[in-house]
């Protein structure tokens, strides 16, 4: 494939890894903090840190929306098929989360009418096609899937379909890293910053975070060679004693983002008061909720939210590890009650969790070497 | 979650401009994605999909200013750090 096969070719990977070797000094200790899950995912998956001197530490980020959705939310979003004429639809990577009892799938087996949809826009249709059903979506993401659902909801209303509704999980990437760098157990030198978030927001809104924290960011891409080159150009940085914000995915990333898209987020969304992140507590202004322009449109409006507030079990350490102070192997039901097969926290059920990442590439990986199978 | 894909635009259907839409080619399969974020995309243009929505047209010299750049930090052939007979860095076109 174009554009994704020539950043994996291992001559120009060979190429990019040395000179993150060169860059490195040996007399140091790095942490970077990859903030989005896409790129905790390509780490393992393409073995990255195996390509990386051992000096320098990945610590993985909040990144991925569907694990710092706080258990309850998925609860309340279910709650709403009690009305059986309520179709629910969301993105594959919610199916298998599980609330306190239990998840989407697990409610597909009991009964409910739960489907997995592609686009927001392909629920918008399939409202149009079941006119004496409900159709709600479970809205989740950063501000990448935002501005879709935002555009499908304009069109709701600009068409009149009124059998549809959104539960606006969406979460914003500012003030998570805020929040990182506010906690005090928290020691980060520089952040390798999110590629597709950025085609959105741009460069621009990274930019306190040099200034003002003095920690460099660079936005990079998916790829090895562009998770390489991002990592050499915050070594760069730190070598020359700079803190600022660059720009590694110029193919893809424009520094003023997308107008058209935060146009649509602003039209449709409002930040809300504050929002809880599942292991990292309430985050003020950190996630989007429905305008009243669209009050018509919100699931949170038409029905009644049980708002139900659902504690993680005391064992599970997701919230450690999300906020990168434990890694995965470190929580005590890692790999033992807690399977990409049977997950207890969200970190294991996402593929760009750390934990199913570090489970299917790492931990597979080190139980094939000495030839026993995974738990 | 965040995934998103590039593909080719292999025709694009803008009857209503609001809501401009292209038939897009991932590695042969064919998927109409929304033009509504990019309003400057053409036919043969590169776009990176999330969600069935183009967020962004993929620009082909910035691409290539990656290999430039690794060519350019080079050197390291003499010090027999690349495999010999490795992929080729720019191969894949369009499959």
């Amino acid at each position: 494939m174009k554009f994704v096969d020539e950043f994996r070719a291992p001559e120009a990977i060979a190429k990019a890894s040395e000179e993150v070797r060169k860059l490195a000094d040996p007399e140091r200790h790095y942490r970077f903090m990859e903030v989005c899950g896409g790129h905790t995912h390509a780490i393992y998956r393409f073995g990255v840190k195996d390509l990386l001197p051992p000096n320098i530490e990945l610590v993985h980020g909040p990144g991925c929306p569907v694990c710092v959705l706080p258990m309850g939310r998925i609860d309340d979003g279910l709650s709403m098929t009690d009305d059986p004429s309520v179709i629910f639809t969301a993105f594959g990577d919610m199916m298998r989360v599980p609330g306190a009892n239990g998840s989407p799938l697990q409610h597909k087996a009991r009964g409910k009418d739960i489907r997995i949809v592609y686009s927001p826009a392909d629920a918008l249709k399939l409202a149009e096609k079941n006119p004496d059903r409900h159709v709600m979506f479970f809205a989740i993401g950063f501000e990448t899937t935002a501005p879709s659902t935002a555009l499908t909801l304009i069109r709701a209303r600009q068409e009149g379909i009124r059998n549809f509704s959104v539960f606006s999980n969406h979460v914003t990437i500012i003030p998570a890293i805020r929040a990182i760098l506010d906690s005090p157990d928290m020691r980060i030198d520089a952040f390798i910053g999110p590629g597709h978030v950025s085609t959105v927001i741009g460069c621009r809104p990274y930019e306190w975070i040099a200034k003002n924290e003095g920690k460099p960011i660079v936005v990079s891409g998916f790829e090895p060679v562009d998770i390489l080159r991002g990592i050499a150009m915050l070594l760069k940085q730190l070598g020359q004693g700079e803190a600022k914000v660059e720009n590694q995915y110029t193919r893809v990333v424009p520094w003023e983002g997308n107008k058209a898209a935060l146009k649509a987020i602003g039209e449709v969304f409002e930040l809300r008061p504050y929002f809880e992140w599942r292991g990292m507590g309430f985050i003020s202004q950190s996630s989007l909720r429905i305008r009243e322009a669209y009050a018509e449109w919100d699931a949170e409006k038409r029905f009644s939210v049980p708002g139900v507030r659902v504690t993680d079990p005391k064992a599970a350490q997701c919230g450690e590890v999300l906020k990168g102070v434990l890694k995965p192997a470190q929580c005590k039901l890692f790999g033992n009650e807690c399977t990409p097969e049977h997950p207890i926290g969200a970190l294991m059920v996402s593929s760009e969790g750390s934990c199913a990442a570090y489970y299917n590439y790492e931990h597979r990986k080190a139980a094939a070497l000495s030839g026993l199978t995974p738990a | 979650m965040c995934l998103a894909v590039p593909g080719k635009v292999l025709s694009v259907e803008d009857a209503d401009p609001a809501f401009r839409s292209a038939c897009v080619d991932f590695c042969g399969v064919r998927k109409n994605v929304s033009l509504a974020f990019t309003p400057e995309v053409r036919v043969g243009d590169y776009v990176l999909v999330h969600v069935g929505f183009a967020l962004t047209r993929v620009d082909e010299e910035e691409a290539a200013r990656t290999f430039a750049y690794l060519e350019e930090i080079g050197a390291l052939e003499e010090e027999g750090l690349v495999p010999e007979g490795g992929e080729g860095a720019r191969g894949g076109e369009g499959n």
